[in-house]
């Protein structure tokens, strides 16, 4: 069975390479999102939907999880301290929240000025924003589905090769509604998609995840 | 837009050069940790000096080429700070960057704060600790509460206070970096609090590199094991920086600062 043949699916999206992406997911869905071809970050977004001042929080995800990484049980937290949603699957085993989004500006300080001018995940985010009446104030430490980024004890902090396999995916139940937002990382100048962005999909179903 | 093989290959190459020079290279070039005591600010150079109790906060507007620094008198303070760019608050501090871009969670002397928007906010020019967390972030009233048995006074709470009395609210509130909390990581990805990593005086010298908004919040680390003893006053004098020079060790610690330094250059030629 791949892993979007899923009989209760209410929603599914072939999300291109580069592109954002966003959508409500209700209380008790699940947003499945799937690597297709493998080596694929996906940058992402919550906010509540009800009151969008309170959105994901990278900070207080890893003090309440006590660890670096996003894994399977990870409850993703906002800034007041509710809990958005969890992480209810997992195939790949190693997300990241720690290193952002790139954005043409820090672009251009890690690879050089002629990179400026590369389309890159804060574009994306601040033109699906839009959308939702919201602007790049919005925008904090996001996740980084299947984005593989070590932190060793003495502090080296590395994009390394993702680990994901092609059609690996991560499961997202939401325990309120929310605002999903994702921009499908355009970045070609670190490992995070293989130097090479590819399409995503995601799949919502109104189960919780498996 | 798909990549050919030799543009995977040539950006895979650089991205390895740029990281042994971040992460072998950078780092022998830092300067070791001020000594206590150390880094004596002339009199005539200081502009203002606060101490601020246990569990409370402070607002300092910074111009370019003004200093704060932070005093831990007791060695049981840690201080959480965020920080806009006073002419656009949308400009504001960014801890992924910094770690990112740095090629490291480990910030000390010689190593830079980044903005959102590939420009220096501040220079770490002098830090008698090295032990600061950029990944954690500051208390909130449920790690109070947890920690203390009762509601009290901490960090989320007092930014959210210190923004709005500026004109900002909670979706201006960015992840913040909290000095003199010894955060680590063992091998399995676990935060752990380094002990003995603290200690009564430690100080960092934090210098504008663009007009700044910041806000200081004196609450304990909601990883500190010594809460709820980790209290003590925090000591800020706000300073006229020496004028820095061509040799700086800031601007001149790796390529990446070195091109951020020249794009917040061009805010102020």
């Amino acid at each position: 069975m791949s892993p979007s043949d899923i009989s209760d699916a209410v929603y599914i999206c072939d999300i291109p390479a580069e592109r954002p992406w966003s959508r409500l997911l209700r209380k008790g869905q699940t947003l499945r999102i799937i690597d297709s071809e493998g080596q694929q970050a996906v940058d992402a977004l919550l906010y509540c939907a009800d009151d969008k001042s309170e959105r994901y929080s990278s900070q207080d995800t890893l003090r309440v999880e006590g660890s670096a990484y996003i894994d399977l049980g990870t409850r993703l937290i906002s800034n007041r301290g509710r809990v958005m949603a969890r992480i209810t699957a997992d195939t790949c085993g190693r997300h990241d929240t720690s290193a952002g989004c790139c954005s043409c500006e820090s672009n251009a300080v890690r690879f050089g000025e002629a990179t400026k001018y590369q389309h890159a995940c804060r574009e994306n985010f601040i033109l699906e924003l839009s959308k939702h009446g919201l602007t790049k104030r919005d925008i904090v430490s996001n996740l980084n589905f299947f984005m593989n980024v070590p932190i060793d004890p003495t502090g080296n902090f590395t994009v390394v090769d993702g680990i994901s396999a092609p059609g690996n995916y991560v499961d997202v139940t939401a325990d309120m509604d929310v605002l999903f937002v994702i921009s499908n990382c355009p970045q070609v100048n670190n490992p995070c998609n293989g130097f090479n962005p590819t399409p995503i999909r995601v799949v919502v179903r109104e189960a919780p995840g498996l | 837009m798909s990549q050919t093989q030799q543009q995977i290959e040539a950006n895979r190459r650089r991205y390895e050069e740029l990281r042994a020079a971040g992460q072998e290279l950078a780092p022998k070039g830092l300067p070791e940790p001020t000594a206590l005591g150390g880094a004596p600010i002339s009199p005539d150079a200081v502009i203002h000096r606060e101490e601020v109790p246990p569990g409370w906060y402070a607002t300092i507007r910074l111009r370019r080429g003004e200093a704060l620094r932070i005093v831990d008198e007791s060695g049981r303070s840690s201080v959480s700070l965020i920080g806009w760019r006073e002419e656009d608050t949308s400009e504001r501090i960014n801890c992924a960057d910094t770690v990112k871009v740095q090629w490291s969670a480990a910030i000390g002397k010689g190593r830079v704060i980044f903005s959102d928007m590939g420009r220096v906010l501040l220079s770490v020019i002098e830090d008698s600790s090295g032990a600061h967390d950029l990944l954690v972030g500051g208390s909130t009233p449920a790690s109070t509460l947890a920690a203390f048995g009762a509601p009290g006074r901490n960090t989320q709470e007092n930014f959210l206070a210190a923004a709005s009395k500026i004109g900002l609210d909670v979706r201006d509130i960015p992840p913040c970096v909290t000095f003199f909390a010894p955060i680590a990581l063992d091998d399995a990805g676990r935060f752990r609090w380094q002990e003995g990593r603290k200690q009564p005086g430690d100080f960092v010298d934090l210098r504008a590199e663009m007009n700044l908004i910041l806000v200081a919040s004196n609450c304990p680390h909601p990883l500190d094991p010594a809460r709820p003893a980790a209290i003590g006053p925090v000591m800020l004098v706000k300073h006229r920086a020496a004028a820095t020079t061509t040799e700086d060790v800031c601007r001149t610690a790796s390529p990446e600062a070195a091109r951020a330094f020249a794009f917040t250059d061009r805010l102020f030629a």
